[in-house]
């Protein structure tokens, strides 16, 4: 518990430091911003680095006399011998990278491999048999390629160790919304019901709660107000107010919310014709974990895996829409994992919602 | 109530359990008569499908009696005898109005784990994972069927369980296998796995219109059945004979113009591909040993159709896939759409055309469930499909 806690704790401050108005324009955006690192996206960077190794190695393995003479080296057997070597060694540093998560080891690899080629070049540069200005040349490229496997390794590290005080699964939300600028979900579903139909269930905010989990209720003020209460572990509850702020008949609707809110978070949902019938739900929703204990009940709360959690609760709202009522097995009627056989004690579903069954 | 739990790996227990409850409106539930145990039901027990939990109740062929249901239930009362398909199917979605019941879009309320393991989620399945919903499955003394007017199928008072329980399953699903390879008059299927669903597949091929049709299998009860009752035209034990040759030589040369895979994810052979599988699968590098299905593909005649109703659950190796491509091979597969099935197969056994009763060979008590796998699974006793009472 301790340890969750101050994993969370960490995160929060890590996130605090870097806190900006989660209402400005970028907000949410998701990759656009930069966390204030030389390199935006490193494990793109990685990724790019590995395939370099794969060209590169593949390219040494084939063809090493060619390669031997494009960096102005003689072409004897030794040389071809060393070009072939390092050939197998690019190729395993390009596959750790590419089959690597987050790929700091490989990506020092090439580190070393590039001090090492660049020992060689130094004694080729020496060597009279050499082509004195090619292997320069090859010399200032791989020095290049040296500084910026040097700064991808150091991010990487620098991330990783982010990463693991702050759990794995926030790590990975972490590559998600690299630019620390909060936690932004997409997900969609199709539902068998027309769009006029859907976006009505929708727009009345009080019918949220029936199919995502972790919403107690939502009052509508007014027009476009309304007052949200989340569902906290150990009979705790968050709250806090929000206003649409867009809000296309059939088409639209976005909401955020207001004020001082312990978790900042918006959302978005567009409703689209389905070519097949039906009508495409597209889901965005970005909320901002907030520093202290609170931000570490949220992070438990939401943080397992976000996208998963809205993902099934878009399965109940077309169970709803489609059915009437949120489907259960025997299993699932518990908040909790359960073997699959019936519950002990009577179990009370949420009654029919009026107006979307079918 | 008493029902058959999965404890783990190898162990089921027969346990006092809570009564079945209505929890959604279109839920009733049936007072079990006749239940049996799939073949599929040993890929749980030998622990080969993720997902499962410590007393989840298994079964998911059974058929009863309706004794209560919920307020939106229109089509059934109390009292109608039905029998229950394995896939659970809502009847509203896009795949139901299909009729691609084994696709439903809103029955696996887990679907999220689905999606995980295959990309997107079938429909929630009785006693088949917590992956397929979380059902309780139908090896009890009573169990809750959710959408009771979609899928659980009213039965004449005259036509005895034994006729009609396997519409549940096996009967509609070896008959899809054969419906899946498009049959034309002239065709020769083969059909690997003389299981009770390799069996439904052969005799179901023949109600289809196939000319001939071989069975692959390794037990010769298992064939002797085939030949005699499901009226297989030829048939080969793949640990005596070379299973590619003989069918060339069964077929000319062209090789089957379809093959049913009916054997599934715990595929046995010889040799080193065997054990490549088994090794690989012991280490969780595969979760599926494919054997069956790489040799159906390597048999099936060029532009012919390989059908796969055999189980899997996750990933495969050494997939033929240059055979299937350079050979312009079609393959089709899918858990069966039973809802889709049950009326005209029920119709057939009115007919007289097919009594499915004829896979059993043994009948026990639900008590008796944990001796009747440990049977099952070591195919002792000639054991081919049991049938339990509650």
């Amino acid at each position: 518990m301790t340890t969750a806690t101050q994993e969370s704790t960490n995160y929060g401050r890590r996130q605090a430091d870097q806190v900006e108005d989660p209402y400005d324009e970028s907000y949410g955006r998701g990759n656009g911003g930069s966390s204030g690192g030389l390199l935006n996206d490193p494990n793109r960077i990685a990724k790019g680095l590995g395939w370099f190794s794969i060209g590169l190695g593949l390219a040494q393995i084939a063809a090493p006399r060619r390669m031997a003479r494009m960096i102005g080296v003689g072409d004897d057997e030794t040389n071809r011998n060393t070009l072939f070597a390092i050939g197998v060694r690019e190729l395993a540093s390009g596959v750790g990278i590419l089959a690597g998560e987050r790929p700091v080891a490989p990506v020092w690899s090439r580190v070393g491999g590039d001090v090492m080629d660049l020992t060689l070049l130094g004694r080729a540069l020496r060597s009279d048999r050499a082509d004195k200005n090619r292997v320069a040349a090859v010399t200032a490229a791989v020095l290049g390629v040296t500084v910026l496997d040097f700064l991808t390794g150091q991010q990487l590290g620098r991330e990783s160790d982010a990463g693991r005080r702050t759990g794995r699964a926030q790590g990975r939300d972490q590559a998600r919304a690299p630019s620390g600028r909060g936690i932004e979900v997409k997900r969609a579903i199709t539902v068998n019901a027309p769009q006029d139909e859907v976006y009505r269930f929708w727009r009345d905010f009080e019918n949220l709660p029936r199919f995502m989990e972790h919403l107690e209720s939502v009052q509508v003020v007014d027009d476009r107000r309304s007052h949200w209460k989340a569902k906290a572990p150990a009979g705790s509850s968050v709250e806090w107010d929000a206003e649409i702020i867009e809000d296309r008949p059939n088409e639209l609707i976005a909401w955020r919310s207001l004020g001082d809110a312990d978790v900042p978070n918006r959302g978005s949902v567009r409703f689209i014709p389905s070519p097949q019938g039906g009508t495409e739900v597209h889901v965005q929703l970005s909320y901002q974990p907030p520093a202290g204990r609170l931000g570490s009940i949220v992070a438990k709360f939401f943080g397992e895996e976000p996208d998963i959690q809205v993902g099934s609760d878009l399965r109940r709202f077309k169970q709803v829409l489609e059915l009437g009522e949120v489907v259960h097995s025997d299993a699932t009627v518990h908040g909790h994992p359960h073997p699959a056989r019936p519950p002990e004690k009577p179990v009370h579903v949420q009654s029919q919602m009026q107006g979307a069954a079918r | 109530m008493k029902a058959n739990c999965w404890e783990g790996k190898r162990k089921v227990r027969v346990e006092d359990v809570p009564d079945p409850q209505i929890i959604n409106s279109q839920d009733a539930i049936i007072k079990i008569t006749s239940t049996a145990i799939c073949g599929s039901d040993l890929h749980l027990f030998n622990g080969f499908i993720p997902t499962m939990e410590k007393g989840d109740i298994l079964g998911h062929e059974f058929m009863g009696e309706v004794v209560e249901t919920g307020r939106s239930v229109k089509n059934l009362k109390v009292g109608d005898r039905v029998v229950v398909p394995f896939p659970i199917a809502c009847g509203q979605c896009a795949a139901c109005r299909q009729d691609l019941f084994s696709l439903c879009e809103n029955s696996n309320p887990n679907g999220w784990m689905a999606e995980k393991l295959m990309g997107h989620s079938p429909a929630g399945i009785f006693g088949y994972s917590h992956m397929l919903g979380g059902f309780a499955g139908g090896q009890a003394e009573y169990a809750r069927v959710p959408f009771a007017d979609v899928g659980p199928l009213k039965v004449p008072a005259g036509v005895p369980d034994e006729q009609v329980l396997f519409l549940s399953d096996i009967f509609p699903t070896g008959y899809m296998g054969a419906d899946m390879c498009s049959i034309k008059p002239g065709d020769v299927i083969a059909v690997w796995g003389a299981g009770p669903v390799g069996q439904f597949a052969i005799a179901s091929a023949y109600l289809l219109g196939a000319e001939r049709v071989i069975s692959i299998d390794r037990f010769p009860y298992r064939l002797q059945m085939a030949k005699e009752r499901a009226r297989a035209w030829e048939t080969i034990n793949y640990e005596e004979e070379n299973v590619l040759e003989r069918l060339k030589e069964l077929t000319g040369g062209r090789g089957p113009d379809a093959c049913i895979d009916a054997v599934g994810m715990e595929a046995h052979g010889h040799g080193v591909t065997y054990a490549y599988d088994r090794t690989k699968q012991a280490m969780g590098l595969e979760t599926d040993r494919p054997i069956a299905l790489r040799e159906a593909i390597m048999a099936c005649r060029n532009g012919g159709i390989v059908s796969v109703i055999g189980v899997y659950g996750g990933f495969i190796d050494k997939f033929p896939m240059g055979s299937v491509m350079n050979r312009s091979l079609t393959i089709r597969a899918g858990q069966c759409h039973v809802q889709h099935y049950m009326k005209p197969l029920l119709e057939r056994i009115e007919r007289g055309e097919i009594d499915p009763s004829f896979v059993i060979t043994h009948r026990m008590r639900l008590e008796e469930a944990p001796e009747g796998f440990d049977m099952f699974v070591h195919k002792r006793d000639n054991c081919e499909k049991i049938v339990l009472s509650a």
